[in-house]
């Protein structure tokens, strides 16, 4: 059976000036429909450039694919032109970044963003994008969707503007979210509700999520499967409760030892 | 136990907005004082006038019985050597033109005339050696430059330059909240070993209640400039006295999926 997505062997490079920096050598894993797989890892350890590989959104130069396969239902995403990808992100695949403050235009109302994806992806008429984007500013818990459509980025908090970013994503719906650290950026109680919002989006949607996170803790609240990575590779996979109660490798004990746990009691 | 710090009524507006709404608090000599909250709560503007980094709207700040804001200029100076801080981002609170042990002992030849010129070098890259050591980084790191190091190193570098002149107050500001967890708990673990070794006091501002807990005695929980909650730490994470404070706990992800998913089904 095929898998919704599936990364085969993954390698990055990142070919600089100073020398070449292989940024993943090797990576595979698959998600499905449904599914939360967080890929959790250090600074350094290559999550996010799999993360953007997805997509081929690494900047090439000086980003280079020497291997490795992407697959979407089978269909291998590396093998499309820019131009059939441009398909793909957006309506299949979407992403989530860590800092709503700088994916937002700063000069166009959130809105307008927000209907934007449904017309340059869905070629949604006008008034019909305005409307789905309403929509989906309500369905991603914005308060007062028709009055926020019309605000700048810079009179939203950032809660709010994870929101606008978390309705850019699922405006397509696409059948995969990829969410680089969704919450790094927020306040605790923030983090927490917009965990929240994405576990009952899914519910609803049943989209599949890769979650790209240093956090244990988040990894925990919501992720079904964890795939450790550090330096360019997997150290170890499997389903979350079990890689956390006995982890087979050194370093995600040694991860998991390192994380700060709230005692309370 | 005396109080090294004693902050009475303090007040910051910045225009309409009271950054920091009338909070009195003492800092006890030895102690490690945490001050936790969200973005906005007011908990870098606390410390920026307790180490006279912004002048109050009203309210007093006392170090070692010496009103902070009514002090000349001089005795100012001399306060200021007791009371350091370390700051979230080694990478933006260091210039990266100069050699560690340059900034390392940037306090020293700021603050003591005998360590200035040729025949002060040897004393001061003595001194910045010992420093070093005391942060656990080697000696041979003295003529390196910032962007050669780690971020956790660089964070060493910076709380060796906190301590360069014997400080009795080391205010740190989300130290560890720029950095991996695995770096994290050594800095943790380094800034714990120099309290005890130093008698250092502590004011260690941070989001992170894990962090938190590891680390204070007591805890001030800010809220819109306010202080909301003031308790000792094994008071206040078994049982918050105040209704946000539950919140802010409530929120925090645990690492403990089976404990997770039941709290979340149970919500």
């Amino acid at each position: 059976m095929t898998s919704l997505l599936e990364i085969r062997d993954l390698h990055v490079e990142f070919r600089l000036g100073t020398g070449i920096v292989n940024a993943v050598e090797g990576v595979g894993f698959a998600v499905d429909a449904g599914e939360t797989l967080a890929v959790v890892g250090e600074s350094g350890s290559g999550k996010t450039a799999t993360a953007l590989s997805v997509l081929r959104l690494n900047p090439e130069p000086p980003c280079v694919y020497p291997a490795g396969e992407v697959l979407l239902d089978g269909r291998d995403l590396f093998r499309l032109s820019e131009k059939d990808l441009r398909k793909i992100r957006g309506n299949d695949v979407a992403m989530v970044f860590q800092d709503p403050m700088t994916s937002l235009n700063p000069l166009k109302r959130v809105g307008a963003q927000v209907a934007e994806v449904l017309r340059r992806h869905q070629n949604a008429p006008r008034g019909q994008a305005r409307e789905g984007a309403v929509a989906a500013l309500r369905e991603a818990g914005i308060p007062d969707p028709e009055r926020r459509a019309d605000q700048y980025p810079h009179q939203l908090s950032g809660g709010l503007r994870q929101r606008v970013m978390i309705a850019m994503a699922l405006v397509g719906r696409p059948r995969v979210l990829i969410a680089d650290e969704p919450t790094t950026a927020l306040d605790v109680t923030v983090q927490a509700q917009i965990l929240e919002l994405l576990v009952d989006l899914q519910r609803r949607h049943g989209m599949a999520i890769v979650l790209i996170t240093h956090d244990l803790g988040v990894v925990a609240e919501v992720a079904d499967r964890v795939v450790v990575m550090r330096r360019g590779r997997v150290v170890e996979t499997g389903d979350v409760t079990a890689v956390f109660e006995a982890p087979q490798q050194d370093y995600t004990r040694e991860l998991l030892r390192a994380t700060p746990k709230l005692e309370r009691a | 136990m005396t109080n090294l710090v004693e902050i009475r009524g303090l007040r910051k507006d910045y225009g309409s907005l009271a950054a920091v709404d009338g909070v009195d608090l003492d800092v006890t000599a030895g102690e490690t004082l945490a001050v936790v909250g969200e973005s906005g709560s007011g908990k870098t503007t606390l410390t920026r006038l307790l180490l006279r980094l912004a002048e109050p709207t009203a309210g007093t700040v006392r170090f070692d019985g010496a009103d902070l804001f009514a002090l000349p200029a001089a005795r100012l100076r001399k306060v200021r050597r007791e009371m350091q801080v370390v700051l979230q981002d080694p990478y933006s609170s260091m210039n990266p033109r100069m050699r560690v042990t340059d900034i390392v002992a940037e306090p020293l030849v700021t603050h003591d005339r005998s360590v200035r010129g040729r025949r002060g070098r040897a004393k001061v890259r003595a001194r910045v050696g010992e420093l070093l050591d005391a942060v656990g980084l080697p000696p041979d790191v003295q003529d390196r430059y910032p962007h050669e190091f780690s971020g956790g190193q660089r964070q060493r570098v910076s709380i060796a330059r906190a301590l360069a002149l014997r400080p009795r107050l080391v205010v740190l500001d989300e130290p560890t909240s720029a950095l991996d967890v695995s770096v994290q708990a050594q800095v943790l673990d380094l800034l714990t070993e120099l309290q005890a070794r130093l008698g250092l006091t502590y004011v260690f501002v941070s989001h992170n209640l894990a962090v938190v807990q590891q680390i204070a005695d007591r805890v001030a929980v800010m809220r819109a400039g306010q202080m909301v909650e003031l308790a000792d730490a094994a008071t206040l994470f078994s049982a918050p006295g105040h209704d946000y404070t539950r919140r802010l706990l409530d929120a925090v992800p645990n690492p403990d999926p089976r404990l997770a998913r039941r709290l979340r089904a149970g919500s």
